[in-house]
């Protein structure tokens, strides 16, 4: 369907937490054709990294928010279709930087990225007289549907987290409906969110507001006079490694983190796993790996510590009948990282958790993940022990209330007692665990006692049970 | 159990509470020699005698009077109007006298007055009203709306024994056309409780009365279409079941409340505003009325079409909800 009038393209909203994201690559460039539905650009939020589909078909009039931008969800990143800028708020926005203020900004940032360009859009867009706008209004259900949440899509989007607009609607005029939000739960988030079709925001604002789209946020704090010493070289902190370091430092503010540890003889897993690697693998594609061992007794015995699976949540403690399994997973260039969630983990077996593992793990390396799936965890593994590491302190992930660490699994000389009950030395497959919790919520003696039941279920592994 | 028609039922439920209660007596215009213009009371002077089966003067003041103080005196009146149009000359004795007489003096004033109501046979604007909203909204009255003969029994046994005034509106249309199995032994319907009349999961009919039919073909056709619609029989409007309407909500998000009276001040508006108020973040569209416009009920048989919504209307409406 080509477009005869202008369609925004947006920041999409990527989850609810999210607020801004920054424009990593344009695929296109302005005057290129675009397909509805074909990858346009590329954006990283603090969450994840993803691609953004044409929102229609036609031409890319014009580009907004260059790459390496950072700017506030919503914000208009490019036009498709129309004459360039005549979608009555953008009118005449050139998109170089025009004027002295523009100058100086620029210069100020110098050492940042080029993220002031838009800024001056903004003050380049901005008419004397304010124009009447021909923009719909925003909550005509009959036109322009999808912008219209009602009360029920509004709630159960809160209550999952999710974000409607990502949804595609099949009510009138392409509301969300009820049943729209409720399948799109059930059946987990598409690839790629479509670029939302969010109300423009000139059009409910009075006056005297700005005419351009939310205007883009001064991109990372600018970082004052960069001077390197010899040898020394710069990078730009990516969306994610800022995302990383504000929840590290945020957690280390919020939770008491305290770590506790405990030694797990892995003979029986150990064989147990040799068994069905073969099976696993000819049969389903899947490998068993200790991880997933790990992380089946862990959700079992989460069961009997909802706290550890808890939060807390103003003056509440909340606990839920349901394990939101996060797993951290390093990307595969090495410089960041991603938490997916294995959803639901509780109704899973060891096989479900061991291929649940595997696909996310695969798709986070692949940046393939969905804003939804690398929300909503309710209890984190981490699992620094594939370089022989044997113990750490892990930060939790907020806001929950711990974090379980696996360690490299090592042959080492352990005392057992043999057939006559005398202490002998054999060499046994030994890991280590470590629960780091917020001992706001949990005592030293839980923590300790989830270990000893966690070590248990794995040292007296139950095949059929499991 | 066999199967009768609703007038059948609601015949032999009167039949049945005056053959266990001497207490109980008939007073209406017509309803002893001549059985009762409807003929439900045919054959009962020839039981009860003419002092339990009174034909009473061309007065609904004085019929209605006339049980009020029976009632009061220790009496179980049951009254017939013969059309529920001519209420409105008693309106004094019940909404004044009967259904404040608890509340005032401490009596209770147990009596049912039957109301043949409802239109769909060209009756004219005397003859084919359903006043039940202004009664709803007086208190201390209690409005019962029976659907099916089943109900139409065990309701009239309850408004018999209830210590209050009770309006029973019988629908016309239903009288000789609906027919279905009711229990031989004696049963009382409690009030307050919705019925289901079908089980649905996408979209929701509140209704009552002759409705529950109209919503029935109309949830056919929708169910050619896949949608599968959830109709709830109120059977009574006071009490009315507040719970399972708000249930019905939160289960499909989308309601349609469909009443053969008029829409100003119809009771539809009262379950509207409830949901509205109690299940607001359950919703997923705006609650929509299907009712009789704002006019007399027209005699023409064409206009009393426009007039009382049609299977037509109601799936017109059931789409426009689906489709939101």
């Amino acid at each position: 369907m080509a477009t005869e009038t202008a369609v925004d393209v947006v920041m999409p909203q990527m989850g609810v937490s999210v607020s801004e994201g920054t424009v990593t690559k344009w695929l296109k460039s302005e005057g290129e054709q675009i397909e509805a539905d074909e990858a346009l650009l590329e954006i990283s939020t603090d969450k994840v990294d993803t691609e953004v589909p044409s929102p229609a078909s036609g031409t890319l009039t014009q580009i907004l928010v260059q790459e390496g931008e950072t700017v506030e969800v919503g914000t208009k990143l490019a036009q498709i279709g129309g004459a360039p800028g005549a979608n009555g708020q953008t009118q005449a926005a050139p998109p170089e930087p025009a004027t002295a203020q523009a100058a100086a900004e620029s210069a100020d940032a110098s050492g940042a990225e080029g993220e002031t360009a838009t800024a001056e859009v903004v003050e380049e867009a901005r008419p004397a007289e304010p124009e009447p706008t021909a923009a719909v209004p925003v909550s005509d259900g009959g036109t322009d549907g999808k912008s219209f949440v009602s009360p029920v899509v509004a709630r159960i989007a809160s209550e999952h987290g999710v974000d409607p607009s990502q949804v595609q609607g099949s009510g009138r005029g392409g509301r969300v409906t009820k049943k729209d939000i409720l399948n799109f739960i059930e059946e987990g988030a598409p690839a790629a969110p479509p670029a939302a079709a969010t109300p423009a925001a000139p059009a409910a604002q009075p006056a005297e507001a700005p005419v351009a789209p939310a205007p883009p946020t001064p991109a990372p704090p600018p970082p004052q006079p960069v001077v390197g010493e010899t040898g020394e070289q710069f990078e730009p902190m990516t969306a994610m490694r800022r995302g990383i370091a504000e929840h590290m430092r945020r957690s280390l503010d919020t939770s008491a983190h305290v770590t506790s540890a405990i030694e797990v003889d892995m003979s029986r897993v150990v064989a147990i796993r040799k068994k069905l690697k073969q099976e696993y693998e000819k049969d389903y594609g899947v490998n068993p790996t200790y991880l997933s061992f790990v992380a089946r007794a862990t959700v079992e015995t989460l069961r009997d510590y909802p706290w550890i699976n808890g939060e807390i949540r103003g003056e509440q403690i909340v606990t839920r009948n349901y394990v939101n399994l996060g797993f951290a997973v390093e990307l595969a260039d090495g410089k960041g990282l991603i938490v997916p969630v294995l959803k639901h983990a509780e109704g899973l077996n060891l096989l479900g958790i061991a291929r649940g593992v595997t696909d996310i793990a695969q798709r986070a390396r692949d940046k393939k993940l969905t804003p939804d799936e690398v929300q909503g965890g309710t209890f984190t593994i981490t699992n620094p022990g594939g370089y022989g590491t044997f113990h750490g302190t892990p930060v939790i992930s907020q806001p929950q209330a711990a974090i379980l660490g696996t360690y490299a699994v090592v042959k080492r000389p352990w005392v057992i007692q043999d057939d006559r009950g005398e202490d002998v030395i054999a060499i046994r497959p030994i890991m280590n665990l470590t629960l780091t919790y917020d001992h706001r919520l949990v005592d030293g003696a839980l923590a300790g006692r989830f270990l000893r039941d966690l070590r248990e279920k794995l040292q007296t592994w139950d095949e059929a049970a499991y | 159990l066999a199967e009768k028609t609703y007038l059948q039922a609601i015949s032999d439920g009167l039949r049945e509470e005056m053959r266990r209660d001497k207490r109980v007596f008939v007073i209406g215009e017509d309803v002893g020699v001549y059985g009762g213009a409807f003929k439900v009371t045919l054959g009962f002077q020839e039981e009860f005698g003419a002092w339990r089966v009174i034909d009473a003067p061309l007065s609904e003041t004085a019929i209605v009077g006339g049980c009020t103080g029976a009632a009061i005196m220790g009496m179980r009146p049951v009254a017939e109007m013969q059309f529920a149009d001519f209420i409105s000359c008693a309106w004094d004795h019940l909404v004044t006298v009967a259904a404040k007489q608890r509340w005032r003096a401490g009596t209770p004033v147990p009596i049912t007055v039957r109301l043949p109501s409802g239109g769909g046979f060209s009756g004219g604007p005397f003859h084919s009203q359903n006043p039940e909203s202004s009664f709803a909204h007086i208190p201390g009255l209690k409005v019962i709306c029976p659907a099916t003969p089943e109900d139409a029994k065990g309701l009239l046994a309850s408004a018999i024994q209830d210590p209050n005034p009770c309006l029973y509106f019988e629908h016309k249309h239903l009288y000789r056309r609906i027919k279905a199995e009711v229990p031989d032994e004696r049963y009382e319907t409690p009030f307050g409780k919705a019925r289901v009349h079908q089980e649905g999961d996408d979209l929701s009919i509140i209704t009552w009365g002759a409705m529950v039919y109209t919503a029935e073909e109309a949830a056919q056709q929708l169910d050619a279409d896949g949608v599968s619609v959830e109709i709830l029989d109120l059977r009574t409007l006071v009490p009315w079941d507040k719970q399972a309407v708000l249930e019905s909500a939160r289960k499909t998000s989308k309601v349609l409340v469909l009443h053969e009276d008029t829409h100003t001040g119809g009771f539809g508006g009262e379950i509207a505003a409830t949901i509205a108020e109690e299940a607001f973040e359950d919703l997923d569209a705006p609650v929509k009325r299907i009712t009789a416009p704002d006019t007399p009920v027209p005699f023409s048989p064409q206009l009393e079409k426009a007039f009382i919504p049609q299977v037509d209307d109601v799936v017109a409406g059931l789409r426009d909800l689906a489709e939101y």
